[in-house]
């Protein structure tokens, strides 16, 4: 009787919340991972603000066609570069419509003024807005934006063009970056005039597909697909983040019914995911590697026969098969596949412990101590560090060489890095633009030979590096690059590791959703069927 | 009764002191600072770490940041927390109602389930009933919060589909904040089954945030009546031949009751423990799944406001049932005076 009760309750709570589910429209529910940290990508600069902020609310003057690192015109409708390589003049595109919220109706459409206060903001100490909201811009820092900048000008309303210090071909791929977003100008000015200037950063304006609802703090953030969106209004009517912090409950939800999409899933949970009629589990190699630096400013790591023969010592099937359980694919090169100038005639090293022997013993080692770092934290890119190097220590037992494993806490551990205590260490990278530069020039550069984890810098290849700055021709830079690739094999700086694989359920019912290499999620193709 | 009250408010002030230089020193002795948890394998120039640093204020000498903290608390000033950039209350106050309700929610269950099935053990002592109670009460008492929560959440929201998964209330509601408690909110929203769905969403949480109290109070119930039981005054009630609902109802009940209300009160902090887990399983909007969050992303403000609040409302609790056990039991009253 008392159980019958029950049922009786709970049937009719169900039922409630189904009927009312059928008066929402589509309504598309994602299980978010986390809480954003705010709704200007330019100060928060998480992938989980990014996925709240720049992808639902906001354009960019270029954008990178979803599912893929191409860059196709966004908010800029063409745009051409000088002979010198060092102007960028962006046609902008007309009839761009803003949102509105209670705090601000737009009287006019997306204009240069725009492009202007957006740049300007993050970029001149002096700007009315650059320490509102904390004023941390750290991603326009990391891209080095400040110092690549000469100017930005308005020519008129829909002309701006971008002065750069010297030629930087991977700079239209930075603007397709989130942190690039534009904001209008109307509302900074109306909200400066109000004095309430943090309004532009918490209740947001865009021009994007999603305009802004509201924001439940650690709960719901709530968008409504914006009918004057100008790529033509998204299909679904209401997108929701449902927050979820757990991924097993996540993938509860899912099953459930409660969300459509979720992100980074168990990898325990992918078996049954891909078992579940109501679930299609997508996949995609990430735009992301993960490796082993050789410190080559410390000896014998400074000879490239004993780099070799360590790269050669290593059974990279079993740490696929162990640490990446069908989650990663082997890494040759320092670029992922999926991204372009990958070089596929590369051969990797083959795992050989013989020969590893011989190479050794031709370098005159004859017993070798050292050390292997691992990450204390989990990556896409290495799912366990602590585990991958003790099967690498392993392997290199079998030749020989003995390697302590030393961990240390994550800020640290970077920072001992930098300072180059380590002989050999584990880390890794996920690209931020797409752009070939973002990984080899940051992670392998001489510039930045001072401080990553290889500390290698080689003329040849830093030259190639550097020539393919200057010139914007794709086929050219895609030249310049797999001759790089070249010279890293066979100096191997680093061993590669792998390349993770992103999974990520989505219910039958979606159509159109593709997973994006940067890791972002983009619901404004998405359809509910 | 003054001078114990007083007294009793005046021993906050050294332990407030105590909390603070703990909630301020122990985030920092975890290696790593906001920046570098920001920075994630990206290389940061040491210029533009001090840069950062300067913009949050911590580039000062430890002591200076904590007499300028300590400073500010004084004033009522928590801090702005590092990653979204809003005050540290504000922060605090939208979300503790949600902790609140789902912590009331949790000790009624303890209580109403947890004293009666106590008495019953020490009335049926030694018995089959006493013995299942008490082994059962030690096996909530032992169960690991989490997988607890997450079994729940499998059997009952996977395989039976009988409640919600996770959350506080089904998305379709927008239920304006009003009160901040959702079960009000939800009424006065007026929406035809946002109450049902906060209520629904509510019996999982509730189930498990409440098991480790309602365990302990069920023992330490059992245990108090046990003493009690033994006392000379109830032998001679029994003696005098009144009923056995009035002896263990009235006599013996009222006495258990002052351990009772005590073990109550320090379930207080037991809640808020148990909360960080709870919320985090349940995507609760608490405190709990807040304090969690800022420590991973070394949010140093709202760590330390977060602190302090906390022990400001659990010291709070534990003044009101010091004071509530003095008028219920007049004896410490007077050895206190």
């Amino acid at each position: 009787m008392r159980k019958s009760l029950i049922r009786t309750t709970l049937a009719i709570s169900l039922a409630v919340t189904a009927s009312a589910s059928l008066a929402a429209g589509k309504t598309l529910v994602f299980c978010s991972e986390g809480s954003p940290g705010g709704f200007n990508p330019s100060l928060h600069s998480a992938g989980t603000d990014f996925d709240a902020s720049a992808q639902p609310i906001y354009n960019r003057l270029t954008e990178f066609e979803p599912g893929t690192t191409k860059v196709v015109p966004g908010l800029a409708e063409s745009w051409s570069v000088s002979a010198d390589g060092t102007e960028y003049t962006f046609k902008l595109r007309k009839g761009v419509k803003w949102h509105s919220n209670k705090h601000f109706t737009p009287t006019r459409d997306f204009n240069a003024d725009d492009v202007l206060f957006s740049f300007n903001r993050q970029w001149k100490t002096d700007h009315p807005y650059h320490s509102v909201s904390g004023g941390k811009y750290l991603y326009f820092g990391w891209m080095d934006m400040g110092p690549a900048l000469k100017s930005i000008d308005k020519i008129d309303d829909y002309t701006v063009k971008f002065t750069l210090n010297q030629p930087d071909a991977p700079f239209i791929s930075n603007l397709a970056m989130d942190f690039a977003s534009i904001l209008s100008a109307e509302y900074a000015d109306k909200m400066q005039t109000e004095g309430t200037q943090e309004t532009v950063d918490n209740a947001p304006i865009g021009t994007g597909p999603f305009e802004f609802v509201s924001y439940k703090k650690d709960s719901v953030i709530r968008y409504n697909g914006f009918k004057d969106y100008w790529e033509g209004a998204p299909k679904i009517d209401k997108l929701i983040y449902a927050i979820t912090t757990d991924a097993t409950v996540r993938f509860q939800k899912l099953k459930a019914g409660e969300c459509h999409i979720m992100p980074y899933p168990n990898a325990a949970d992918l078996d049954a995911m891909d078992k579940d009629p109501n679930i299609n589990l997508l996949s995609q190699a990430g735009l992301n590697v993960g490796y082993l630096g050789f410190n080559t400013s410390k000896a014998p790591f400074d000879n490239k026969s004993v780099r070799q023969a360590l790269s050669m010592a290593i059974d990279k099937q079993a740490i696929l098969d162990v640490v990446f359980k069908g989650s990663g694919s082997p890494a040759k090169n320092p670029i992922p596949p999926t991204m372009w100038s990958y070089n596929d005639d590369i051969v990797d090293y083959k795992y050989d412990p013989e020969t590893a022997k011989k190479l050794l013993a031709v370098a005159g080692i004859k017993e070798l101590k050292t050390d292997i770092w691992a990450m204390p934290v989990q990556r896409p890119y290495n799912p366990n560090a602590r585990r991958m190097a003790e099967l690498i220590q392993a392997d290199w037992a079998k030749i020989g060489v003995t390697a302590e494993i030393k961990s240390f806490e994550w800020g640290e551990y970077r920072e001992r890095i930098r300072a180059g205590e380590h002989s050999t260490a584990l880390l890794g990278w996920t690209g931020d633009n797409g752009d070939p530069d973002n990984f080899m020039f940051v992670l392998l550069g001489c510039a930045a030979a001072k401080s990553n984890v290889a500390r290698w810098c080689n003329e040849e290849f830093d030259g190639y590096l550097r020539a393919a700055k200057l010139t914007s021709d794709q086929a050219e830079r895609t030249k310049l690059y797999e001759k790089a690739q070249v010279i890293f094999k066979q100096e191997a700086p680093w061993y590669t590791i792998a390349h993770s694989v992103q999974f990520r359920p989505v219910r039958k019912e979606v159509k159109n959703f593709k997973i994006h290499p940067l890791g972002s999620h983009i619901f404004k193709y998405v359809d509910l069927q | 009764m003054f001078y114990f009250v007083l007294k009793r408010i005046a021993l906050l002030v050294p332990i407030f002191f105590g909390v603070t230089i703990m909630a301020f020193g122990f985030i920092r002795m975890l290696p790593g600072d906001p920046v570098a948890a920001l920075a994630g394998e990206r290389d940061m120039t040491p210029e533009r770490h001090a840069e950062i640093m300067l913009k949050l204020g911590l580039d000062k000498p430890v002591w200076q940041q904590y007499l300028d903290y300590i400073w500010n608390l004084l004033h009522g000033d928590f801090g702005t927390s590092v990653l979204t950039n809003r005050p540290i209350l504000d922060e605090f106050l939208e979300l503790f109602p949600a902790t609140i309700e789902l912590g009331l929610t949790a000790m009624i269950l303890a209580v109403v389930i947890g004293v009666p099935i106590g008495i019953f053990a020490a009335v049926k002592r030694g018995t089959l009933y006493d013995q299942g109670i008490m082994g059962i009460s030690l096996v909530g008492y032992s169960m690991p919060i989490f997988w607890w929560g997450l079994l729940l959440i499998i059997l009952f929201g996977g395989v039976w589909g009988l409640t919600p998964i996770s959350g506080r209330i089904s998305f379709l509601f927008d239920v304006e904040t009003v009160t901040g408690f959702l079960l009000i909110d939800a009424l006065l929203s007026g929406e035809e089954g946002a109450f049902a769905s906060a209520m629904h969403h509510m019996i999982l949480p509730t189930i498990v945030l409440g098991t480790i109290p309602l365990a302990i109070i069920a023992r330490q119930t059992r245990s108090a009546m046990l003493e009690v039981l033994s006392e000379d005054y109830v032998r001679t009630a029994r003696a005098k031949g009144l009923s056995p609902l009035r002896v263990y109802g009235l006599h013996a009940l009222r006495n258990a009751m002052i351990t009772v209300i005590t073990v109550i009160g320090l379930q207080v902090g037991t809640l808020m423990a148990g909360a960080i887990l709870t919320e985090t399983i349940f995507s609760w909007p608490g405190i709990g799944k807040w304090i969690i969050f800022s420590v991973f992303s070394r949010d140093y403000y709202a760590v330390q406001g977060g602190l302090v609040l906390i022990a400001m409302i659990i010291m709070s609790v534990n003044l009101v049932v010091d004071l509530l056990y003095g008028m219920i039991n007049p004896r410490i009253l007077h050895t206190s005076s």
